[in-house]
C-alpha cells in the first residue's frame, strides 16, 4: 500500500491508456501524498452530527490521495465530481440529487479530464479540505473536498 | 404535417377557442363537511377579471363558499406566461352534498362536481392504528409466511398476525397525473381522502414551478386537532420526513422537499415521532446535515417541549414517560432488520444501537394509549419498499416479518381496547412473484439449472429453532426464489446479498443505469437484460391493487373495490372526524 502512494501520476498517459492496469507505475510525482481510506473520514458517527477523524484534522491542507469510485456528474458542466467508497447508483430509492451518503468526497479537478466508467477504481489526489461547504453553481453542500485534484485509474 | 398541425395547434390557443380550464378540487373530488382546502382555477390563457365567472350550484359561488377569489393575473414558469388564476385558500364547506362548480372565462369553461361528505356524529373507533407496508404486495405476505414458519405438504406451518385480520377491500393507486404510482401521492390520498399526482403530499398539483404554492387539502393530523383531542404518533424505519410518514402532516408538490417537511412536522406536533432522517434536522454548518439552511430543528423540537432519543436505550428509557417524543435513529434510512439483527451490515458499524419497528410500535402505544380521548398511530414498514426496489428480496422479506410482528403488538393492544380500529395495507405493490425456490444441491455450476419450478420447486428448508419468527439463516441451500417482472439490467446472482443490500445498476457518464458489475464474477451470476428505460435505476412500484385488511370497530366501511383516497372516508367516519368532540 505505502509503495503506491509514492507512485504519481501522469495525466497525458492517464487518458492515453484508460484500460492500462499498470499504468501507475509511468512516472513519479514531484508531490508527496498521504493515503487516506473511506474509513478513516469519521472519529465518530452519531445521529446529531459527525466529527472528523484526527487524520482528516491533520491532514487538512495537505495532498492526499484517495481510492474511490466517480459518480456521474451532477450537471455536464459541474467543476466537480463525487467519489464515493463503493460504486453506487445516484440515490438508489428516490428522484433526489441531495440523498448520497455521509462518507462522499467532492472532488474539485485542477484542470477537465474524461470521466471514467462507475465501475472502474481511481485514485485522486489533491488538497484535503474539511468542513460544510455549498458550491455556489450547483448548491450542492459537502463536508470533505479535494481542491486542485486530479486522478488516474487503478 | 406535422408543422402544419402545430401551426394549428398554436392559433387555436391564441384564438382562445372552446378549451378546459383546470379546476382543483378536480372533478368527483370528495371532502370531508368543514374540513379546509384550497380553491384553483387555471386559465390556459391570459383572461380579464371582469370576465371570470364562477357559480356554485348554479348560483354565484360568493353566495355559496362565503369567500371571495383572488384573481391573479399572470401565472409564469420563468419568462413563460401560462395564463391567469383565481384561487381561494381555506375554503370551507359545512354541509354535506354534491357541489357542482362551473367556471368561464372568455372561450374557457370547466364544470367539475365536488361531493362533499359528513360523518356519524359519534366515533366508532377511540383509536386507530394505520399500518402501512410500503410496497406490500402478495408476494412479500406468502415468502414472509413460509421464510417465518414454514410449510409443509402444501400447508403452512403457521400464521403470520396479518393472516388473521380480514381482507377487506382491493384499492387502486393510480395518481390523478399517472395510471402509475408512488409513495407520495398514494400515502397523501390514504390521509387526505384526496387523490394527487406523482410526488405529492397533501396539495392538488398545480402548474406553477414552485413546489410550496400548490392547492392544499386537509391532512388527517390537522383533521384530528381541529375536531378531537387525540394524540397522533408517526413511527416508520426510514426518515421520518419520507414520503410516508411526511403525508401524515405534509404539503407539498415535491416530496424531495424534506428540509420544509421538517419544519411541517414541528408545526404539526404529533405526540410522538419515531424513525430516521436526522441529517435533516441539523443545521448545515454541522457534518452529516443534509440542510441548506442554519435551522437546528432538533433544538426546535426541545424548545417545542420534545423529549428526543437517539439509540434504543434513550428509546426504552421514554417508554412510560408523558409528554412529546422525537426518536431520531439514523441519520438517513434506519437499518433493514436483516442487517441490523442478523448480518450486521449497511450501516450497523456506525450506528449499532438502532431500534426496530417492533420497538418503535411498542412505545408509541404505551405513550399514546395514556389519551383519554385516544390516538392515531400511523406505522410504516418502510423498507419492504425500500428493499424491493433495488431488488433485494431477502431484505424486503425480513422487513415484512418485522412488519408483521409490529401487527402482533397491535393485536395484543386490540384484546384489551376492543374501541381500536387497526388497518393493515400497503400504499402500492412492487413487481414481484415468487415462482419456486434455488437448490444448491442441484447438480451443475450453472446457478438457473438450480431454480426449481412447478414439483422440482419441493419446499425451502429455513428453520427457526430459536423461535424468533424469523429464519435462522437466510442462505439455506434450498431458498425461495422471488422475481421482478421488470428491472435495470443487473446481474442475478440466485443468492442473498450477504455483504450489504443489493445494489443491481450504476449510472454511467451517459447518466444511464447500467449492471453493477461488482456481482458478475458471483459463480452462476446471470446477466439479466432490464426492461425500462435506461435512466431507471431500480425496480419499479406495479400498478397492481393493493390489499387491504381491517379488524375493529369502522372495519365495516371498508368493501369491494375502493380508490385509495375513499379509505379516509372510512377512517374519517370511525373517527367522526365530522363532528367536534372537544370543547
Amino acid at each position: 500500500m505505502e509503495k503506491l502512494f509514492s507512485l504519481g501520476f501522469n495525466r497525458r498517459s492517464v487518458l492515453g491508456l484508460a484500460a492500462a492496469a499498470p499504468l501507475l507505475a509511468a512516472t513519479r510525482s514531484a508531490v508527496a501524498a498521504d493515503s487516506l481510506g473511506f474509513g478513516e473520514l469519521y472519529g465518530k458517527y452519531s445521529v446529531l452530527g459527525l466529527e472528523f477523524s484526527e487524520k482528516v484534522k491533520k491532514l487538512a491542507g495537505r495532498q492526499v490521495a484517495i481510492r474511490g469510485f466517480m459518480a456521474p456528474p451532477l450537471k455536464a458542466e459541474a467543476a466537480f465530481f463525487v467519489l464515493t467508497e463503493v460504486p453506487m447508483a445516484l440515490c438508489p430509492f428516490c428522484s433526489s440529487d441531495a440523498d448520497w451518503p455521509d462518507n462522499i468526497i467532492v472532488v474539485y479537478l485542477d484542470e477537465k479530464q474524461t470521466f471514467t466508467q462507475p465501475s472502474q477504481t481511481i485514485e485522486v489526489r489533491g488538497k484535503l479540505e474539511f468542513g460544510s461547504w455549498t458550491d455556489p453553481e450547483t448548491g450542492f453542500v459537502s463536508l470533505l473536498r479535494l481542491r486542485q485534484a486530479e486522478y488516474g485509474t487503478v | 404535417m406535422r408543422k402544419i398541425f402545430a401551426a394549428l395547434v398554436v392559433s387555436t390557443v391564441l384564438a382562445g377557442a372552446a378549451q378546459a380550464a383546470t379546476v382543483y378540487p378536480l372533478d368527483r373530488a370528495t371532502i370531508l363537511t368543514a374540513s379546509p382546502f384550497d380553491f384553483k382555477v387555471e386559465f390556459n390563457s391570459v383572461v380579464k377579471p371582469e370576465d371570470v365567472k364562477i357559480t356554485v350550484n348554479g348560483q354565484d359561488y360568493k353566495t355559496v363558499l362565503g369567500k371571495e377569489v383572488q384573481f391573479v393575473a399572470e401565472e409564469k414558469n420563468k419568462d413563460k406566461v401560462l395564463g391567469s388564476a383565481v384561487i381561494l385558500r381555506g375554503l370551507t364547506i359545512a354541509t354535506a352534498g354534491d357541489y357542482k362548480v362551473e367556471v368561464s372565462a372568455g372561450s374557457e369553461t370547466k364544470s367539475v362536481t365536488w361531493n362533499v361528505y359528513g360523518t356519524g356524529a359519534a366515533p366508532k373507533a377511540k383509536n386507530v392504528i394505520f399500518f402501512l407496508g410500503d410496497g406490500l404486495s402478495v408476494a412479500h405476505r406468502t415468502a414472509a409466511r413460509i421464510m417465518s414458519k414454514g410449510m409443509t405438504e402444501g400447508k403452512a406451518n403457521g400464521r403470520l398476525n396479518l393472516d388473521d385480520i380480514p381482507p377487506a377491500a382491493f384499492i387502486g393507486t393510480s395518481a390523478t397525473n399517472a395510471v402509475a404510482t408512488d409513495s407520495a401521492n398514494t400515502m397523501s390520498a390514504y390521509m387526505t381522502g384526496h387523490k394527487t399526482a406523482v410526488n405529492a403530499i397533501g396539495v392538488y398539483a398545480d402548474r406553477t414551478p414552485d413546489s410550496l404554492d400548490d392547492p392544499k387539502v386537509e391532512t388527517i393530523a390537522e383533521a384530528l386537532r381541529r375536531q378531537t383531542g387525540k394524540s397522533i404518533g408517526i413511527v416508520a424505519t426510514s426518515e421520518v420526513e419520507d414520503a410516508t410518514p411526511a403525508a401524515v402532516v405534509s404539503h407539498t408538490r415535491n416530496r424531495n422537499d424534506k428540509a420544509d417537511v421538517v419544519g411541517m412536522l414541528l408545526d404539526a406536533k404529533p405526540d410522538v415521532v419515531l424513525g430516521g432522517g436526522s441529517a435533516y434536522f441539523l443545521p448545515q454548518a454541522t457534518a452529516g446535515s443534509k440542510r441548506k439552511d442554519d435551522k437546528d430543528y432538533i433544538k426546535l423540537f426541545k424548545d417545542a417541549g420534545y423529549s428526543v432519543a437517539t439509540d434504543k436505550a434513550e428509546l426504552a428509557a421514554n417508554i412510560n414517560a408523558n409528554g412529546l417524543l422525537l426518536g431520531l435513529f439514523h441519520p438517513g434510512n434506519m437499518d433493514v432488520t436483516l442487517d441490523r439483527e442478523f448480518l450486521k451490515k449497511g450501516t450497523v458499524d456506525k450506528y449499532p444501537n438502532q431500534p426496530g419497528l417492533v420497538d418503535m410500535t411498542k412505545v408509541a402505544l404505551d405513550r399514546l394509549s395514556k389519551d383519554q380521548d385516544g390516538f392515531f398511530l400511523m406505522v410504516e414498514g418502510s423498507s419492504i419498499d425500500k428493499m424491493s426496489h433495488p431488488l433485494d428480496w431477502d431484505r424486503a422479506v425480513i422487513d415484512t416479518i418485522e412488519f408483521d410482528k409490529a401487527i402482533g403488538l397491535a393485536r395484543e393492544f386490540q384484546k384489551t381496547n376492543p374501541d381500536t380500529l387497526i388497518v393493515v395495507t400497503g400504499d402500492h405493490t412492487h413487481g414481484v412473484s415468487i415462482i419456486g425456490t434455488v437448490d444448491d444441491e442441484k447438480p451443475g455450476t450453472e446457478m438457473r439449472e438450480k431454480v426449481g419450478t412447478y414439483a422440482e420447486a419441493g419446499f425451502p428448508n429455513y428453520k427457526d429453532e430459536n423461535g424468533d419468527g424469523y429464519p435462522d439463516k437466510i442462505d439455506v441451500t434450498r431458498r425461495l426464489f422471488l422475481n421482478a417482472n421488470n428491472g435495470p439490467d443487473h446481474y442475478e446472482t440466485f443468492r442473498p446479498k450477504m455483504e450489504g443490500p443489493f445494489v443491481p445498476a450504476i449510472q454511467n457518464e451517459k447518466k444511464e443505469y447500467v449492471a453493477n458489475e461488482q456481482y458478475k464474477n458471483v459463480p452462476g451470476a446471470v446477466f439479466v437484460q432490464g426492461n425500462i428505460p435506461k435512466s431507471g435505476d431500480s425496480g419499479v412500484h406495479s400498478v397492481d391493487d393493493v390489499l387491504l385488511q381491517a379488524t375493529g370497530p369502522g372495519a365495516e366501511g371498508f368493501k369491494g373495490y375502493m380508490e385509495q383516497s375513499d379509505v379516509y372516508k372510512v377512517l374519517a367516519d370511525a373517527l367522526a372526524l365530522g363532528s367536534k368532540q372537544t370543547n
